[in-house]
């Protein structure tokens, strides 16, 4: 067995991503400090906690976009901090969506995924666009592969962005507040894009406020506040009974402004 | 004075009444040759300035903190000197220590050099605009940071910078005038030396300054068009 | 070097006379043009527009030979330096009444409305609401082109006015070494560009902070 798996009763589990005591300073302002967590195969984990948490810096040290000062990070069995120059083959093992897209705005929706596995993955160009192709018939945005990012609504980049990092076929996908940028209307379109990929099992880490999101598709719940993981663990857990005092006031204060978060949801569940 | 710069250019048997109208065109016949090397000269200048400037740019803003020191350094140099003593610090300077330059290679590197300081600057600006959200899509893909900025960070950079850019066109444009001043026969020197030629203090320049106007200004009105069409973009992005 | 640095520091301050001079020329007509043609809507703002657009459509260079050799064919005879420092003048005007415009426009017209409102004359308002906002706000480019100054000045060589540049070429004559005292003259335009930038940084510091 490797360093990634367990043996719990018969069926083994496998840990995708270990994220080890990561510390990280932007000068002398500490940001994330010592965070320590295990995702698991095809489950989805929810980060959520005030601004300036933390949460987003924690999310580019697991891909190593940022280097964490101490500790590291895992993807399976291997230690991303000792990647030395294959660090970028591990991080394209990695999808990342981001809260303001980053869609390459001098290229097409088409060429927008189609240029990871092309520069990247060194594969040839028609297959390439096949892959694309296919990752833009699953958000739903395959029509629109000959449009320039100016043209899209936020949301509709937003799952463009979702493709991009499909066509990768990343072991794992990082949500950056994905859908925070997004007017209220076209955050529905963009949820259920990512309930699809939670149904089909994909391992995904979301840094998000969607609470009606988080407690449909979420095995993992982390609460972080000032760089520091205050709370964990199942939805339930944090609904019913929080132990912690901060959780309990951010929850409170996040029903309170996003109170119609459920209702959002679940109308996208129906759909 | 002026018929023989009338015979020399309109083929005239003899001496003519030269009216106002033909005095201006052969005068500006004369002049407007220069053209060419004129824009030959913002050719290579402003290409010097570009081949130096976008890596300097590049360097300095991704390069790290003696790169981002270098560039800063260099940037301050080549906007604080005047573009005149370079062109003779080339000029004479090379001429009695290495090699006889000709005034057009001189007025290429003084210039070139002069631009380069800006377009480093130019293009700095328009890559920290484009905003390290770009670099980090690129890099999540697993793209190296050089393949980052070749696919996405300088395409678009190059893009944003055209406004800033085209007047830095035009400032070559003008600069070029100096090039007089070791003889190459552009513009100017041409209106110099119809002035010599014809003792006619002003109207040559009046000539010259309209070719130029009519030059400049076209470029800087669409700098100014694509300036503003730019704000509006970023503005609503 | 040291022998014929005198003779440079000479020319150096012939360069600050005309870069002073033509500073405040500058001012005076930028400040006018951007004024017409921010407020104005008739011939003037018009005028002040062709001001503009045809300085910054033509070299220096030319116009400095325009000046230099047309004055005296209109029967004013003045020295070089005066010629020199009229087109500098006028010249950095231009430039500066972009600089101006830009800050009188931000300002913006709420701070007009705000003026009249109270009762103040168009001019009123201008001279007492608008303009010392502006002129704080139009700093820091300014100080930008103030500090240059010194380095456009370097073309009146060109009309034979003795400033840095034409000294440079007289110490040359005599001990013919080019390289060495154009690298010099470079690094003395440069310590005083840069020494003007930071005295005008200084300067705004510590202005900035009785503006609110």
């Amino acid at each position: 067995m490797g360093a990634g798996e367990e043996a719990i009763g018969g069926r083994r589990l496998t840990k995708v991503v270990i994220v080890k005591d990561v510390w990280k300073s932007y000068g002398k302002v500490e940001v994330v400090k010592g965070v320590s967590f295990d995702v698991e195969e095809g489950t989805t984990t929810i980060i959520f906690g005030p601004s300036g948490a933390g949460k987003s810096t924690l999310l580019r040290c697991i891909n190593m976009l940022h280097q964490p000062e101490r500790g590291t990070v895992f993807l399976r069995d291997i230690d991303l901090m000792k990647a030395g120059d294959k660090i970028n083959y591990y991080r394209s093992k990695f999808g990342m969506v981001f809260q303001h897209f980053n869609l390459f705005n001098h290229m097409t929706v088409l060429e927008n995924v189609m240029i990871g596995p092309r520069v990247v993955k060194k594969i040839p160009g028609d297959q390439a666009k096949r892959i694309a192709l296919e990752a833009l018939e699953k958000v739903r945005m395959k029509d629109w592969c000959n449009h320039y990012p100016s043209q899209l609504s936020g949301g509709q980049k937003q799952r463009v962005g979702i493709a991009r990092a499909l066509a990768m076929d990343p072991e794992v996908i990082l949500f950056d507040e994905p859908t925070s940028a997004l007017d209220p209307e076209l955050i529905g379109e963009v949820l259920q894009t990512m309930l699809d990929l939670a149904k089909e099992k994909k391992t995904m880490i979301c840094v998000t406020h969607e609470m009606g999101f988080a407690r449909a598709v979420a095995s993992e719940m982390i609460f972080m506040d000032e760089g520091t993981v205050v709370e964990r663990g199942s939805p339930e857990h944090f609904f019913t009974n929080p132990v912690n005092e901060r959780t309990k006031k951010f929850l409170s204060r996040l029903t309170e402004l996003y109170g119609h978060h459920e209702s959002r949801s679940e109308v996208a569940d129906e759909k | 004075m002026v018929c023989v710069v009338q015979s020399i250019h309109n083929d005239w048997k003899g001496p003519l009444l030269p009216s106002l109208l033909d005095v201006l065109s052969s005068q500006f016949t004369f002049i407007i040759e220069g053209l060419p090397i004129t824009l030959s000269l913002t050719a290579y200048g402003l290409g010097l300035g570009f081949l130096i400037g976008l890596p300097l740019a590049i360097l300095r803003v991704y390069g790290g903190r003696g790169g981002r020191q270098f560039v800063a350094a260099y940037e301050r140099v080549m906007r604080s000197v005047p573009p005149l003593v370079l062109i003779f610090l080339f000029y004479f300077g090379i001429q009695t220590t290495v090699f006889e330059i000709p005034g057009f290679l001189a007025v290429t590197l003084a210039l070139g050099l002069c631009s380069s300081g800006y377009q480093s600057q130019i293009f700095r600006g328009a890559l920290e605009s484009i905003g390290s959200g770009q670099m980090d899509a690129a890099r999540s893909l697993g793209m190296s940071k050089l393949q980052a900025i070749r696919l996405v960070m300088a395409p678009q950079a190059l893009r944003f910078a055209l406004p800033s850019w085209a007047n830095e066109l035009a400032t070559m444009i003008k600069d070029t005038s100096l090039a007089f001043v070791v003889g190459v026969a552009e513009l100017m020197r041409r209106a110099d030396y119809v002035r010599a030629a014809t003792f006619d203090p002003v109207i040559p320049f009046l000539v010259v300054a309209s070719i130029y106007f009519l030059i400049v200004f076209p470029i800087t009105r669409i700098a100014g068009t694509w300036g503003r069409e730019k704000k509006r973009l970023v503005a609503g992005v | 070097m040291i022998d014929y640095l005198g003779i440079l520091l000479e020319g150096l301050l012939v360069t600050f006379e005309l870069s002073f001079m033509a500073l405040g020329i500058g001012v005076i007509l930028g400040l006018a043009a951007a004024l017409a043609r921010t407020y104005d809507h008739g011939p003037v703002s018009y005028l002040a527009n062709a001001y503009i657009e045809l300085i910054r459509g033509t070299p220096l260079t030319v116009q400095l030979f325009i000046i230099y050799f047309g004055l005296p064919s209109l029967g004013l005879l003045f020295s070089p330096t005066f010629s020199a420092i009229v087109t500098l003048g006028i010249n950095s005007g231009a430039y500066q009444a972009e600089y101006f415009r830009g800050a009188i426009e931000s300002i913006g017209g709420g701070q007009m409305e705000a003026a009249l409102s109270v009762g103040m004359s168009r001019p009123q308002a201008i001279a007492r609401i608008i303009l010392p906002q502006a002129l704080r706000l139009a700093l820091p480019s300014w100080s930008n082109e103030a500090a240059y100054l010194p380095k456009y000045s370097s073309v009146a060589f060109l009309v034979t006015v003795p400033e840095l540049l034409a000294k440079a070429k007289v110490v040359i004559a005599e001990n013919l070494k080019p390289l060495e005292v154009y690298l010099v003259v470079g690094l003395i335009y440069l310590v005083t560009i840069a020494s003007l930038s930071k005295i005008l940084d200084v300067v705004y510091e510590r202005y900035k902070f009785t503006v609110e």
